[in-house]
This record gives structure tokens, sequence and C-alpha cells, in this order.
């Protein structure tokens, strides 16, 4: 069994006017992706800022190979931060050499440049390049020590779908190095298809904790049923089913996939545009939480 | 830690080359005060003569110098106030009427030979005292003003600014997310900023020195280190500024509360000689008087280190009393 790198022990952050992290504990595990999900504000990058050793906690303590945040941890993590601004006029090619440069051992910049698909951008000025150039940019020189523990804070918010599958590819193949990543997202596509283990956290406290098939294992034994809200009359919800209704559209969580179809027609719901779907870790967040993660 | 410091410093300097604005104007502000300067001080010398008369106003009648025209009469109640200011040729000729008159003129002096034969037709019987010194004109005076002030803008604006620029947007937090140390970070940016200072007042002390010409008696690699060490402190004075703050209303007003006071109080434009004894002792807190003052004994009066080893003792200790205040109270992140 492979021994923790990082440990989180009852971790305290408190503001004047609010409590941002709880009595957080876990740890992450050599060579895994580990996540912390949540919805804005939950203190997800509140608890991985303390864990990178930029905020001091209130309480509580973070452990790299079982020492405190150090020398060494600092020579062995790379950091991805949710916004990052880079020098002025300087190319992609001289951002990353500067970072390399503080350093004792790493990448060669072009080793970094190829890794992140940089080559052909690596004389342009940074501050030029499109949002998912600038974050290829920057995971390259989160990437310049290669790092043994990665943090991706928010990696893809903000980008398009397109940038975003890229970046996931870029992510997946550092992963296959064998190099730990600990990923906050508050998009559970992401999560689910990057993460060994995710936690999901609210309010500045860890709600439900493990590798994503099994949270969804342990909380769901039930198939999900969709119809846009338009297509659902209100005589329906007299049904003995269980709803929950979102923004455009009405869920039905189901043991009983053929029973509630027919008492849907029964009950003349129009089902051209329903939708059955596995659950997954947003509804897990909507059944611990009773609310959305992204309303 | 020399190659971290190294890799902030060359990124440093690579942003600053690369911003084309800033870097024109930082060459250009030099090259347009030579050129201004010429214009006022280049040109031929006001036909007017300066006599300095030692004590009270003499009476006129008494004295028929008195009424010459075209001869500037100053009254200077010291005698080695007046003495040092005919050595430096801002009066040309020193006359004493308080008992058989004297005067004193320097032989150096084209305007004090012409004028010392006026006195002479109009009071055959006056004593005459000779003092040697150069020539010297209020450019020579103002020269290492100028040179002082641009230093002191460069070196707060420059670097205060430029901290506070990566602390709002997040280059900071990034940097200290890597093994280098806010010493590190600081050194680098004192150093940077040191290098493009001293190109630039190179630049400002031989195009000045080509074009108009000045005066400057002294040793050229003892003002290179009151240069180094004048910088120096006022780099190290804007980073207390910017340690930090992050807010742009702020940062410029403290650095305007800091630089008003130095441009009227250190004697860039004019010498406090004369002004009340509490506003000779503020303007003594300022880097730049020490620097101004050692500057001028340098280049006027040919000043040697054990003189002006004073003004580098302070403009050294200020430099440590700021840094060690700036690594201090630096934060990476917005608060």
């Amino acid at each position: 069994m492979s021994t923790a790198l990082l440990e989180v022990r009852d971790l305290v952050k408190r503001y004047p006017a609010t409590t941002a992290v709880d009595g957080v504990s876990f740890s992450v595990r050599e060579g895994i992706c580990f996540g912390l999900l949540g919805p804005n504000g939950a203190g997800k990058t509140t608890t991985v800022e303390i864990m990178e050793g930029i905020l001091p906690p209130t309480a509580g303590e973070v452990r790299y190979r079982g020492e405190p945040l150090g020398a060494r941890f600092r020579e062995e993590a790379g950091i991805l931060f949710q916004k990052t601004a880079l020098q002025d006029f300087l190319t992609v090619r001289q951002c990353v050499a500067l970072f390399r440069g503080l350093y004792a051992h790493g990448l060669e910049v072009d080793e970094v440049l190829r890794i992140c698909a940089l080559e052909k951008l690596a004389e342009r000025e940074a501050r030029k390049l499109s949002g998912g150039q600038q974050q290829r940019l920057l995971l390259g020189i989160a990437l310049v020590n290669d790092p043994a523990v990665l943090f991706l804070d928010e990696p893809t918010t903000g980008l398009d779908p397109q940038a975003r599958r890229n970046f996931w590819e870029l992510v997946q193949s550092i992963k296959a190095r064998r190099k730990t990543i600990i990923l906050t997202t508050h998009y559970m596509e992401e999560a689910e298809l990057l993460c060994d283990c995710v936690a999901i956290m609210d309010r500045g406290r860890i709600i439900a904790q493990g590798a994503p098939h099994r949270l969804l294992t342990q909380h769901f034994a039930e198939v999900l049923l969709e119809l846009p809200r338009q297509d659902f009359p209100e005589a329906a919800r007299s049904l003995p089913l269980k709803l929950f209704d979102t923004s455009d559209r009405v869920e039905i969580t189901t043991h009983d996939l053929e029973g509630t179809l027919r008492s849907l027609l029964a009950a003349q719901v129009p089902l051209t545009h329903l939708r059955i779907r596995p659950p997954n870790l947003e509804d897990l967040f909507l059944e611990l939480t009773g609310k959305e993660l992204r309303p | 830690m020399m190659r971290r410091l190294l890799s902030v410093f060359h990124a440093r300097n690579l942003e600053f080359l690369r911003d084309r604005g800033t870097l024109v104007f930082t060459l250009l502000l030099p090259v347009m005060l030579v050129i201004g300067m010429g214009f006022v001080f280049g040109g031929p010398q006001r036909p007017l003569f300066k006599v300095a008369v030692l004590g009270a106003a003499a009476d006129a009648h008494a004295h028929p110098f008195l009424a010459e025209r075209y001869v500037q009469f100053v009254s200077l109640p010291h005698e080695d106030e007046a003495l040092r200011k005919l050595t430096h040729q801002q009066v040309d000729l020193l006359v004493d009427f308080t008992g058989p008159t004297r005067y004193w003129v320097n032989t150096d002096s084209p305007k004090g030979y012409v004028v010392e034969r006026l006195l002479l037709a109009a009071e055959p019987g006056a004593r005459r005292e000779p003092v040697a010194g150069k020539a010297l004109r209020y450019l020579d005076w103002l020269f290492p003003g100028i040179l002082g002030m641009n230093m002191m803008f460069s070196c707060l604006f420059g670097v205060g600014y430029v901290v506070l620029r990566y602390r709002k947007s997040g280059f900071l937090k990034r940097l200290h997310a890597t093994p280098l140390t806010a010493f590190e970070f600081l050194s680098a940016q004192v150093l940077s900023r040191l290098s493009l200072i001293l190109f630039v007042t190179l630049v400002l002390y031989i195009g000045i020195g080509t074009i108009i010409g000045f005066h400057s008696a002294g040793n050229p690699l003892l003002l290179a280190l009151l240069a180094v060490l004048g910088a120096l402190s006022m780099i190290a004075l804007g980073l207390t500024i910017a340690a930090r703050f992050s807010s742009d209303e702020l940062v410029g007003g403290l650095l305007n509360v800091l630089t008003w006071p130095m441009m009227l109080l250190s004697g860039i434009w004019f010498s406090l000689e004369g002004s009340p004894r509490w506003v000779q002792r503020v303007a003594h807190v300022f880097p730049l008087t020490h620097l101004l003052d050692a500057a001028r004994a340098v280049m006027l009066d040919g000043a040697g280190l054990a003189q002006i080893a004073p003004d580098l003792l302070y403009l050294a200790l200020t430099t440590l009393v700021f840094l060690a205040f700036g690594a201090w109270s630096f934060r990476w992140r917005i608060e």
C-alpha cells in the first residue's frame, strides 16, 4: 500500500467574518489524483492554499512526507493557481526559463514546452496568448521543477469546452508519469474523469470522501430520469415519485425504472425528451446537501 | 541563491527593456534635460557684474564705485561665505568699505579683471587681496541636483509601482510558491533598478559634460560610489512603501509625500543656507540631501573620501534600515 504523501490534519481557517475551513482532515497517497470538489465558497481554494504553504492556517497542520511544509516541499511542489498574471513583455520561453531558474532541479525549458505543446508559441509574448494557451503555459511553469506533487486549482474555469478537453488530456499525460495531483474543481465531469479519490466540501467541511465510483455506489442504487420542466404537468406531481426541480428540468430518482415509466405514461407525461442516466457526483452533492452544485 | 536572484533580475531587466514606452521615456527624460539645460545655460552669460559688499550697505556718495551702471551690488554679512562665493565666481568682486577700502578679486575670472578696473578708477587707493578659484556657474551647482532628482524619481516610483503591480496581478503570490525568498526577490529588484539608474545617470553625466560642460574637481570613482549608495538608499526607501500595500492611491500618495519634501528641501534647486535651523535639520533626514551635499562637495570643492564619509555612512545605514524594514514588512499577496 502506498504511503501518504500529504496529510492534512484538523485544518481550520477563520477570518473575522467567516470560517472558511472548519476542521478538515484527509491524506493523499503518492501517485494518485486527489480531487477537492465543491461549489464556490466551499473552502476548496483556502484548503489548497494552506496545503501549498501560501496561507497560514488558524489551527491544524499539513505534513509533506511526514514533515511540516518546508524547503523540500517548495522544491518538489508545482502549483497552478486559479488566477496568475506573469510579467509583462516576456515570451513564453522566457517565462518558463524564469521559473526554471528558481529551482535547483527540474526539466529543461524545451522539455516543458514540448510536454505542454507550447513549442510553436515559444517566442510569443505570454500576455498575447488565448485563455487555453495561458493555462497550458501556467501548467508548464508548474512543471518546471519536475514536481512530485502538482496542485491544480480550478484549472479549467473559464475555458471553452475544446480548450478544457485539451487541458484534461494534458493532465492525463502528467498523471501517467505517476505524479501526485491535487485538483480543485466544481466541474464534476472533470473530477470523474481525472480523480482517483475525491473529497466533497461544503461550508468549509468535508461531507464525503472516497473513490468517485465507490461514493456513487454507496449513495445511489438508483437511476435518474430527466424531463424538461415544461413537459412535466402539475398533475403528475402527485405521483409517488422522488422528484427534484432544477432551473429547467425535473429529475426523478428511482430503483424501479419500468414501474416509474409506467406511472409517467399513465399520467400522460410526454416522454419524447426523457433522458435516463446513472447518477454522477453532481447528483451526489445534491443528495448530500439538498442544493445544486452550480445554482 | 544567486541563481534564483539572477533569474528574477534578468526577467525584470527584460520586462523593462521590452516596455518601449517606459524605456523611451526613461532615456528621453535625461536627453530632454540635457537639451533644456543647454538652452538655458549654454549661451553667453549676461553682461552683468555682480559685486559683493561686506557688511551693511555703504553710502553711494562716499563711494562713487557703488553708482557704477551694469553692476549689481549684493550685501553679504559674513566674510567666509562671501569669499566662498567669490572662489566659485558666484560674485565677481568682493569689496569691504567698513574701514580703508580693500577688495578681493578672483585672478582666474575675466569678469573679475574688468570690474577691478572699474573699482580702481573710482577708488584708486583700494587695497587688493587676491583669491584664486576656478569659474563656477549656477549650472555647475545645479547639475548634481538634476542628477539627484532624476535618481530620486526613478528609485521611488520605478520600484514602488513595479512591486505594487506584481502584487496586485498575483505574480508575487506565484513567486511565493517557489523556493525564492523575500530577500532574494527584493535584492533582484534593487539590483535591476540600480543598474538602470547608474546607466541613465552616466548618460546624463556624459551628455551634459559633452554638450555644455560642467565643473567637476573631484574623483569620478568617488562620485560613482556616491551614486551607488545614494541610489541604493532611495531604492530601499521605495521598497519600504511597496513592501506591503496594495492600493494604487495609497502607494502613489505615500510616494508623493516622500518626493515633494525632498524636491523642496534637499537642495536640488537652491541652497538651504540661511533657512531656519529646523528646516535644515528636517532636510538632513532625507537621503537625497546627503547625496547632493556630498556630490557638490566632490564636484565643486574636490572633496575626498574622508570629507564625505559621514554622508556615505548615512546613505549606507539608511539603505540597511530601509531594506530591513522592507523585508520585515514585505507581503507576497494582497491581505
